[in-house]
């Protein structure tokens, strides 16, 4: 039987405030199912009529809103390179190279997204990604990451201490997550 | 075998096309990535990412992006390079042609400066081609 308070991985009640607060409750990943370093990440979305997004993005059709896949995608991927560079570089979206649609999400499906990293440079990196749904093909998207420089963008970190390390944890991540040699992956003292 | 000029002017505009959504017939030799195909900064990186992937080479960030030359007091004076800062650049990007941008080199000209052209120029010289 389930019991909340003797899950290794429960959060405290501190902890889940600091990654849920209002302004940061932006995660399109429901879990992380596979995740290994410098290589690709795997990630489950489950659609539901619950959510509000579903309600005005078409209406009399609901459908979840394909910009929100490629969002999906996105944090799989800023992840994966976040994590590939030690979570020492701030990673944002730069730009979606390429994203197909073949079929709409629905309520009641269960997107599995794979994210690959194709390649890296010190200023960013591409990554392809695909979304599949009962075995066949949902969505294929190419994105491109930036890291922003001190320079340019000298805002500070992207996350307060602590939050995105607790996004992780609701997220599953390092309950999957290995490094390339396919050894756990700890939660890092830098998040 | 080293590729020939029209190989490595496909590839190019392959790689153009698809990182700045443009169509085959507006990548010509002497367009200007900025001005003629619409580049902005970020598109740079995605075609870095796209000639590396294209011809198997690494583009270290400073050979298409000498800004700190341009950015360097020792080498531009008043926002206009300097023919020390010109000889910095010639050094730097021999594959470019600087013969306009040296009439009248102003620092807020040089980022319309590269061309369809120069880019397979400096492809060439990473490929030996």
């Amino acid at each position: 039987m389930w019991q909340p308070g003797l899950a290794a991985e429960a959060l405290t009640l501190a902890e889940f405030n600091r990654g849920t607060a209002a302004e940061m409750r932006w995660m399109w990943v429901d879990r992380f199912t596979e995740f290994v370093s410098g290589s690709h990440a795997c990630g489950l979305k489950n659609v539901s009529l619950a959510e509000e997004v579903l309600d005005g993005y078409f209406p009399g059709f609901p459908m979840f809103p394909p910009t929100l896949v490629i969002e999906g995608m996105a944090q799989l991927g800023g992840v994966l390179l976040a994590e590939h560079f030690g979570w020492e570089k701030r990673v944002v979206l730069a730009k979606v190279g390429k994203a197909v649609f073949h079929q709409a999400a629905k309520p009641g499906d269960q997107l599995h997204y794979r994210v690959v990293l194709e390649s890296t440079q010190e200023h960013g990196a591409i990554a392809s990604g695909t979304s599949h749904c009962d075995g066949s093909l949902q969505a294929e998207i190419d994105l491109m990451f930036a890291f922003l420089d001190d320079q340019r963008f000298a805002d500070g970190p992207l996350f307060n201490p602590g939050e995105l390390g607790t996004m992780l944890r609701l997220m599953k991540m390092f309950d999957v997550a290995v490094d390339a040699q396919g050894k756990p992956l700890d939660l890092s003292d830098k998040l | 075998m080293s590729a020939t000029s029209e190989e490595i002017f496909e590839k190019v505009q392959a790689a153009l096309v698809d990182a700045l959504g443009v169509d085959d017939d507006e990548v010509t030799p002497e367009a200007t990535l900025v001005g003629d195909l619409g580049a902005e900064s970020i598109d740079f990186l995605d075609i870095v990412f796209k000639l590396e992937k294209a011809f198997n080479i690494t583009i270290p960030r400073e050979d298409l992006s000498p800004e700190d030359i341009l950015t360097n007091s020792q080498f531009v004076k008043d926002g206009i390079v300097t023919g020390e800062g010109m000889g910095e650049l010639k050094r730097r990007m021999p594959w470019a042609d600087l013969s306009k941008f040296e009439q009248n080199p102003r620092v807020q000209d040089f980022g319309n400066l590269l061309t369809v052209q120069d880019m397979c120029n400096y492809v060439a010289t990473r490929i030996g081609g």
